[in-house]
């Protein structure tokens, strides 16, 4: 069931009227644009033991993301492909008013959105995740941790699951016909990805569209707006956060300024997924 | 080998027409009912094409546990699940990810609309089964939750109407149906207030170029006249038989 939240973190009116005021002059609390950005950093290799990993740290957010892959049967309806299962975890040392336990709606729906946007973008060649047609392919994990919530945790946690894929690599395999021997110890093939794919989150605040909105702008926000994109600009998820409401007017305008910002995370993307032994295909 | 070899089948005909012989922009038959449970506080029963969903509100009334009240307006709990013979396959009864999601988006949406100061410390329950699954379930739910406060006599500042706009074989089309939503390369639901001209409930599945996107949008904004028209019929049918005793 789903409940209004009662656990909120509380901005006082005066902070609310002091962040709006700031606004009305045309900058942030942090003295941000409005379609900016916070400071970003993406590292890979973060977690060892992972076969991929990323640490993205966006502001004060930060999201650790790993890939750990297995070897499964297919889906009966795909039986060439291989699978991908995305597991977001807001963990209890993120937040004051995070509890140990199962993922609540708000880990629930951050996972299926981050899924949807890596799915529907056709991000990752599940085609060649396929070992033995009908018997034998990959399932790969990506889980990704949040460790400290500090607002627009969605898009900070497309980069960290991009980037960590990018970071990844399959085990060695050995196939002899319909016999597969996985060598573990080895590496063999990265994790075959197509074309990074990217989120942006907008969220709407009175009258202003604040871009990548920091946990206090996020709080007190009427709603959020978040779009995947890929970097010829077309749309591959979208999903409204909040009990808020927008105009149909006020949709294309948040479309625009999302997609507008979107070169930045591609261009902070690519510094660490274009490698020449392999990474990014262009 | 045992493997279920499944080809996409065409979804747009040679005619224009859909696999059920809709044109692009034409939506499902509609059913709508209000009052239909008696110990609930207000019900609905939508029914579109051979989606059917069935809502029943409780409330506001006093909130169990104390401590999850709010001291100034009321708290919305929302359920959407789908009944195990709902789908071909039997569904696990318990409550799936998706369905702890699709929960989250209607009480969202839901709390656009409900004026919720007007009770405070308060609990408003919304009970959505879906009867028969056959795409589009989160939208007649959402419909019908919304009938069913309204039948509950809840104040709300609008009534919620909500339809999937869709792409199939590259054809924009509106209310998809369970081919559309499996094969088609997007699906997007879209929910709004309509006297408001605001939208309460947004999400995509699939893609869209930014112009497909609003054209998507004009096309669900002429789907969402229609169902409101509708819903505003259902209530007034059932509400304006009592007018005459005052």
């Amino acid at each position: 069931m789903s409940l209004t939240p009662s656990n909120y973190n509380i901005v006082p009116l005066i902070k609310r009227e002091g962040i709006l005021s700031v606004l009305e002059k045309g900058s942030r609390i942090d003295g941000r644009k409005f379609t900016d950005f916070r400071s970003l950093s993406i590292t890979q290799g973060y977690a060892k033991k992972a076969e991929g990993s990323a640490m993205v740290r966006l502001g004060d957010t930060a999201v650790l993301a790993g890939v750990k892959m297995k070897e499964d049967v297919p889906f009966p309806d795909t039986p060439d492909q291989g699978n991908f299962i995305v597991n977001v975890e807001l963990l209890p040392l993120a937040y004051e008013t995070f509890e140990p336990g199962p993922p609540d709606e708000n880990a629930v729906e951050l996972s299926r959105v981050v899924d949807r946007g890596l799915r529907d973008s056709k991000a990752i060649d599940l085609k060649r995740l396929c070992l033995v047609p009908g018997k034998k392919v990959w399932t790969i994990w990506i889980d990704i941790d949040v460790l400290d919530y500090g607002g627009n945790v969605l898009d900070a946690s497309m980069l960290a699951a991009v980037a960590a894929l990018y970071d990844a690599f399959l085990p060695k395999v050995e196939i002899n016909g319909e016999e597969v021997k996985i060598i573990k110890e080895e590496k063999g093939e990265r994790v075959p990805m197509n074309y990074p794919v990217v989120s942006v989150t907008v969220a709407k605040l009175d009258k202003f569209f604040l871009v990548d909105p920091e946990l206090e702008e996020e709080t007190i926000a009427d709603t959020r707006l978040s779009i995947s994109y890929l970097e010829d600009g077309r749309i591959v998820g979208i999903q409204k956060f909040g009990s808020g409401t927008l105009t149909t007017q006020e949709l294309d305008a948040v479309e625009s300024i999302a997609r507008a910002s979107t070169s930045r995370l591609f261009e902070e993307l690519k510094k660490v997924i274009t490698r020449p032994e392999g990474g990014v295909t262009q | 080998m045992l493997t279920l070899q499944v080809q996409k089948p065409k979804l747009i005909l040679e005619d224009g027409r859909r696999t059920d012989g809709r044109r692009p922009d034409e939506m499902r038959p509609i059913k709508m009912e209000v009052g239909i449970l008696k110990n609930a506080n207000g019900s609905a029963i939508v029914e579109m094409g051979k989606t059917k969903v069935l809502t029943a509100v409780y409330g506001p009334r006093e909130m169990h546990p104390r401590h999850l009240a709010l001291p100034d307006r009321t708290v919305m709990r929302v359920r959407y699940h789908m009944t195990p013979f709902s789908t071909d396959d039997r569904k696990n009864p318990s409550l799936s990810r998706r369905e702890i999601e699709i929960s989250k988006v209607i009480r969202e949406a839901l709390e656009a609309a409900v004026l919720a100061e007007t009770f405070p410390r308060t609990t408003i329950d919304v009970f959505s089964e879906v009867l028969q699954a056959d795409a589009g379930t989160r939208l007649v739910a959402l419909m019908s939750a919304s009938l069913a406060v309204a039948d509950a006599g809840i104040p709300m500042r609008d009534l919620i109407a909500g339809v999937a706009v869709g792409k199939a074989d590259g054809t924009l089309v509106l209310d998809l149906n369970e081919e559309e939503d499996m094969w088609g390369e997007a699906d997007m639901p879209i929910a709004m207030m309509p006297s408001l001209s605001q939208v309460t409930l947004l999400q995509l599945n699939g893609n869209f170029t930014p112009e497909e996107f609003r054209a998507a949008i004009q096309l669900a904004s002429k789907g969402i006249e229609e169902l409101y028209k509708l819903q505003k019929e259902t209530l007034t049918s059932k509400y304006s038989a009592y007018k005459e005793v005052n």
